[in-house]
C-alpha cells in the first residue's frame, strides 16, 4: 500500500535524504512530502534517526546526499538562521539571563520594528500560549510547563513557515503532558502553521497528528494517517510500536484478485480482502496474521453470537477497573494472545484457568508476509 | 574528636601564623624582627614609596600579570569550547597534556624555557616571563572555564541561530554572558597567580625584575627587611582580595544557570 499523501500542497519535500556520521549510516533515503498547515508526527524508538532528522530540516546538520525544499526553496547551503523553521528543544533552552519578555522577543532583535511594535508582539505571544503579565519574570524562576510555553511563544512570534517540535513534552509529568497535548493541538489549528513533532510516545503521535511517519533505524517504515496506522500497519514492527497487536502463525492463499484465504493457527479458515494486507501480499513467504486485543471479546455464559468464534484458556488476567485485559491461550497456538474487555455493568471477570469462547471478526485481521 | 579539633586548630596555625607575623613586625617601630614588639609606626609604609626599584619592579609584575592573565583566560576559553563542545581525535591526550603544568614542578618548566629561549638566541625580558607564566596559569583558567561551559546547555547557540542569529553574535549574546562570572574568575586567580609566582620570573626575567624576584633580592640586606614586610602584607591583602572576588564571581555564575555548586578551588 502507498503512504498516504499529504492533504494540502507540500510545504517540505523530502527527496532520497541520506545522512552518514562517519561510518554510522543515520538517515537511509527518507522521501516524504509534508503538507501547508498539517501536524505531522516524526514517531520511533529512540536512535530511528527521527531527531537527526528534525534536524537536517532546521539547518543544524547538513544532508549527506539527497535534497530537502522547503517552501519550494532548496536548502542545500542555507544555514539555520536563514530557515523560515524554527524550533521548540527537548531542554526548551530558555535563555536564563533574559527575562521572560527578552526571551520571547529573542527573533525580533533583527526585525525591522520600533520598540513599541515588537513590545506588543511579544505581549501577543505570551498571551497565545496563556501567560500574559509574564514578560518581566526572569526566566529561571518559571515551572516546566511555562518553560515550554515561553519556548513556544518565542518560536512562534517570527511567524515560521514550520514549527519543529523536539520531544517537546517529554519532561512534562504525565497530567500537564496530556494537558499540554491538546492545547498544542488547539495552538496549531490556531495559527495554521505545520508542526513537525518528534516523538517515541505513539500515544501522543497518535493523538495530536494528522499524519505519523514510523521510523526505524534511518528509515521511515510507514507514513500514514493515525487511524490507518493502527488498522492497517505494514510491517509487524510497525503493528508491535503502535499500540498492543497479537501475532499468529497463519499460511495465505490468494484466490482472485480481491480474496485472500488465510488459515491462521487458532483462528482457522478466514477470507480476507486486499486492504487487509498493507504490506503487500507475497505468495509462498512465511506469514502471520496481527489482530488488536480490543477487535475481539471474550463471550460470558450464554451469550451467543453470529461472529466467528475460537476456544482456549485464560492464562492470566489483568483488572484495571474500566477494562479487564485477558491473556487467552487459544487451542493450538503456543503463546497466549491479549484480549481487553470493558467492565460493563453486569459482566462478570472471568478468573485464572477459565474456559474461555473469543468472539473474532475476519475483518479485523492484518496479514503480515 | 578532642584530638582532630585540637589538630585542626593547630594545622591552621602552622598554615596562617607566619602570614600573621606578616603586618604585625610591618607596623613594628624595629629594624630587628623579632619579640618584644618596640610600638607603632607607619614608617616602613612611608619609606615603601620612595624606592623607585621597587615601583618599576611593581609595574613590570602588574603588566606581566595583566598580560598574562588575559592571554590564558583567551586560550583557556578556546580550550574549554572545544573540550566541552567537539569531539575530535586525541582530545584526551590533548586536554591532558594542557592541564600537566598543574603538577609539573615549576622549577623544571623555568629551566627548559630558559634552555630553548638561549638556544633560539633570544634576549630574555617581560614577553618570556608571560610566555612561562600563560603556561602555568592556563590549567586554571581551563579547570575553571570547563566548569562553566559544562553546565551550559548546548541547545541555547543553537536556539539563538534558529532565531536569526550568527554564530558569532549568539556567542556573544548567549554564550558569552553566561560564561562571563567564569571568565572574571578566571582573569582573577591567573592574574594573582602571576603576581606572586617567583621561580620562573626568576629565570626568566632578565634585567627588569619582577616584584617577587626584587623581594628576595633585599632579603639579603637586613635593615630592609621591615619595608618587605610591609609590602608582603600589601600583597597578602591584595591577593585575598582578588581571590576572594574570583571565588564570589564563580558562585554567582553557578547560581544563575541554575547548576549545583560543584565547588572550585576555594
Amino acid at each position: 500500500m502507498k503512504d498516504t499523501p499529504a492533504q494540502s500542497s507540500p510545504i517540505i519535500t523530502l527527496e532520497n535524504v541520506e545522512k552518514y556520521y562517519g561510518d554510522y549510516h543515520a538517515l537511509r533515503g527518507i522521501s516524504a512530502e509534508i503538507g501547508q498547515g498539517e501536524f505531522f508526527s516524526l514517531l520511533g524508538p529512540s536512535g530511528c534517526g527521527k531527531t537527526t532528522l528534525l534536524r537536517t530540516i532546521a539547518g543544524f546538520e547538513a544532508l549527506s546526499s539527497g535534497r530537502l525544499t522547503i517552501d519550494g526553496r532548496d536548502m542545500a547551503g542555507v544555514p539555520a538562521n536563514k530557515r523560515p523553521t524554527n524550533m521548540v528543544f527537548q531542554s526548551y533552552a530558555i535563555f536564563p539571563h533574559l527575562s521572560v519578555a527578552e526571551n520571547v522577543g529573542f527573533g525580533l532583535r533583527r526585525a525591522p520594528l520600533s520598540k513599541a511594535e515588537k513590545a506588543r508582539a511579544v505581549g501577543e505571544a505570551l498571551e497565545m500560549v496563556g501567560l500574559a503579565g509574564y514578560g518581566a519574570r526572569a526566566a529561571h524562576a518559571l515551572s516546566g510547563g511555562q518553560r515550554q510555553r515561553v519556548a513556544l511563544a518565542r518560536a512562534l512570534i517570527l511567524k515560521p513557515k514550520v514549527l519543529l517540535l523536539d520531544e517537546p513534552l517529554s519532561a512534562l509529568d504525565k497530567k500537564l503532558r496530556e494537558q499540554m497535548q491538546l492545547e498544542l493541538r488547539r495552538l496549531q489549528r490556531q495559527v495554521g502553521i505545520t508542526f513537525i513533532l518528534v516523538t517515541h510516545d505513539q500515544e501522543e503521535a497518535l493523538i495530536m497528528s494528522d499524519r505519523i511517519a514510523v521510523m526505524f533505524e534511518g528509515q521511515i517504515a510507514q507514513l500514514d494517517a493515525p487511524q490507518m496506522l493502527y488498522r492497517r500497519p505494514v510491517t509487524r514492527q510497525v503493528g508491535e510500536f503502535i499500540g498492543v497487536m497479537n501475532f499468529l502463525p497463519a499460511r495465505a492463499t490468494m484466490t482472485d484478485q480481491d480474496h485472500i484465504e488465510v488459515e491462521a493457527s487458532g483462528l482457522g479458515r478466514a477470507v480476507i480482502g486486499p486492504d487487509q494486507v498493507p504490506g503487500g501480499f507475497h505468495p509462498g513467504q512465511t506469514a502471520s496474521v496481527g489482530i488488536r486485543p480490543e477487535t475481539m471479546s471474550i463471550l460470558f455464559a450464554g451469550e451467543t453470537t453470529d461472529r466467528r468464534v475460537a476456544t482456549g484458556i485464560v492464562e492470566d488476567r489483568a483488572y484495571y477497573g474500566d477494562m479487564t485485559y485477558y491473556e487467552v491461550r487459544l487451542e493450538g497456538v503456543e503463546r497466549p494472545m491479549t484480549i481487553s474487555m470493558k467492565n460493563l455493568v453486569g459482566r462478570p471477570v472471568l478468573d485464572r484457568g477459565a474456559e474461555a469462547r473469543v468472539a473474532w471478526d475476519a475483518g479485523s485481521l492484518v496479514l503480515f508476509a | 574528636m578532642k584530638t582532630l579539633r585540637v589538630y585542626a586548630i593547630l594545622y591552621l596555625c602552622f598554615l596562617y601564623a607566619p602570614i600573621a607575623l606578616l603586618p604585625i613586625f610591618a607596623f613594628n617601630d624595629g629594624t630587628i624582627i623579632a619579640f618584644p614588639l618596640r610600638g607603632f609606626t607607619l614608617e616602613w609604609f612611608r619609606e615603601l614609596a620612595e624606592i623607585p626599584a621597587l615601583h618599576e619592579a611593581v609595574g613590570n609584575s602588574l603588566m606581566i600579570a595583566v598580560f598574562s592573565s588575559l592571554l590564558a583566560t583567551v586560550l583557556g576559553i578556546c580550550a574549554a569550547r572545544a573540550g566541552t563542545r567537539f569531539e575530535f581525535p586525541g582530545k584526551k591526550g590533548i586536554l591532558g597534556l594542557i592541564m600537566l603544568p598543574l603538577v609539573l614542578p615549576e622549577i623544571i618548566v623555568a629551566v627548559s624555557l630558559l634552555v630553548v629561549l638561549l638556544q633560539l638566541g633570544l634576549s630574555l625580558g617581560a614577553w618570556s616571563v608571560i610566555l612561562g607564566h600563560v603556561l602555568i596559569c592556563m590549567p586554571f583558567s581551563i579547570a575553571i572555564l570547563n566548569a562553566s561551559f559544562q553546565s551550559l546547555d548546548v541547545a541555547l547557540e543553537e536556539a539563538a541561530i534558529d532565531l536569526g542569529e550568527t554564530r558569532l553574535s549568539s556567542f556573544r549574546l548567549i554564550t558569552l554572558p553566561l560564561v562571563m562570572p567564569g571568565i572574571i574568575s578566571s582573569l582573577l586567580i591567573a592574574f594573582t597567580i602571576s603576581l606572586d609566582e617567583f621561580i620562573i620570573a626568576f629565570f626568566l626575567t632578565g634585567t627588569e625584575p619582577t616584584l617577587p624576584v626584587y623581594l628576595w633580592g633585599q632579603l639579603r640586606f637586613p635593615q630592609k627587611i621591615p619595608v618587605v614586610m610591609a609590602l608582603g602584607t600589601l600583597l597578602v591583602v591584595a591577593s585575598v582580595i582578588l581571590l576572594t572576588l574570583a571565588e564570589y564571581f564563580r558562585r554567582r555564575g553557578a547560581a544563575r544557570t541554575g547548576q549545583a555548586d560543584s565547588g572550585g578551588f576555594l
